[in-house]
């Protein structure tokens, strides 16, 4: 059985992927993932998680194209070229 | 706790080190290797400590108690002198006697009247209480297991014995202090 781990460096920052392990049993999961990943003192915690509890989401639809809910979708620079003409204050090139 | 006390502690815990290292890139399984490597380090990292203070009581070094007497010298318990590879069952059986006697000798040294001492039981132990879980997990796994069983049975009486020396330990030595031979008078 596959855990997946994940691992928090200091206290209070987000738990970040680490990895995974593969163990028979959640004890031994925890006992691997201690090994793995928590040894060396670079964790002050960890999440060990049997694979099937995460739930993967990776179809994001998107048809209609609206870029605009994307940050790279909304690019400003010609926005605010245009605005700067209108007031006047438009850079020298 | 004399120096001889100390050096049956100390080249239990070597020993058994070098046993369990034999198992590096040949566990069940990667995670196993990963775990039972670090458990095998850990215990020559105690080994190593004891030695220091039983070298400064007969004053020597930890490198000439753990390399330089002759294999009769040696003081470990006939246990961890078996080479058991590639034998799983009997390594996890003798990992479990080990464990188990091991934990009620660190608990007397915690309670010494010398600080040192317990000072030093009490740091080893807080490592060892992660193999007591590792040992306790496989025991768990595999005591219904007729071959873990017959292993424990077969190890259990060997725990005691001090005196005897088995073959197999004279070829671990061999091996174990074969580069520090090499070069006489080396201090690498």
């Amino acid at each position: 059985m596959i855990y997946e781990v994940f691992r928090q460096e200091r206290k209070g920052q987000a738990f970040a992927h680490a990895g995974s392990v593969e163990a028979p049993n959640e004890e031994f999961a925890e006992a691997y993932s201690r090994e793995q990943y928590g040894r060396r003192g670079e964790s002050t915690a960890l999440w060990v998680v049997p694979r099937e509890a995460v739930h993967e989401i990776d179809d994001f639809a998107d048809e209609l194209q609206k870029n605009y809910h994307r940050v790279d979708g909304y690019p400003l620079k010609e926005k605010l070229g245009l605005a700067r003409e209108r007031a006047g204050t438009a850079r020298a090139s | 706790m004399s120096a001889q006390e100390l050096l049956e502690l100390a080249d239990d815990e070597l020993i058994l080190g070098w046993r369990n290292s034999e198992w590096t890139g040949i566990a069940p399984l990667l995670e196993e290797d990963v775990a039972f490597s670090s458990i095998a380090q850990n215990e020559i990292g105690h080994a190593r400590a004891w030695y220091e203070l039983a070298a400064r009581e007969l004053g020597t070094t930890a490198d000439e108690l753990a390399f330089d007497r002759r294999p009769d010298e040696y003081r470990c318990s006939r246990l961890v002198q078996l080479r058991l590879v590639p034998d799983w069952a009997a390594t996890i059986a003798r990992h479990y006697l080990y464990e188990t006697v091991d934990a009620e000798r660190i608990a007397a040294l915690k309670e010494s009247d010398d600080p040192e001492i317990a000072g030093l039981a009490a740091k080893i132990d807080r490592e060892e209480a992660y193999h007591r879980m590792h040992a306790q997990m496989w025991f768990e796994r595999l005591q219904d297991e007729p071959r873990f069983k017959a292993a424990v049975d077969e190890l259990r009486p060997l725990l005691e014995v001090r005196d005897e020396h088995t073959p197999e330990l004279a070829e671990l030595w061999e091996e174990m202090t074969m580069v520090r031979r090499s070069v006489a008078g080396a201090t690498w």
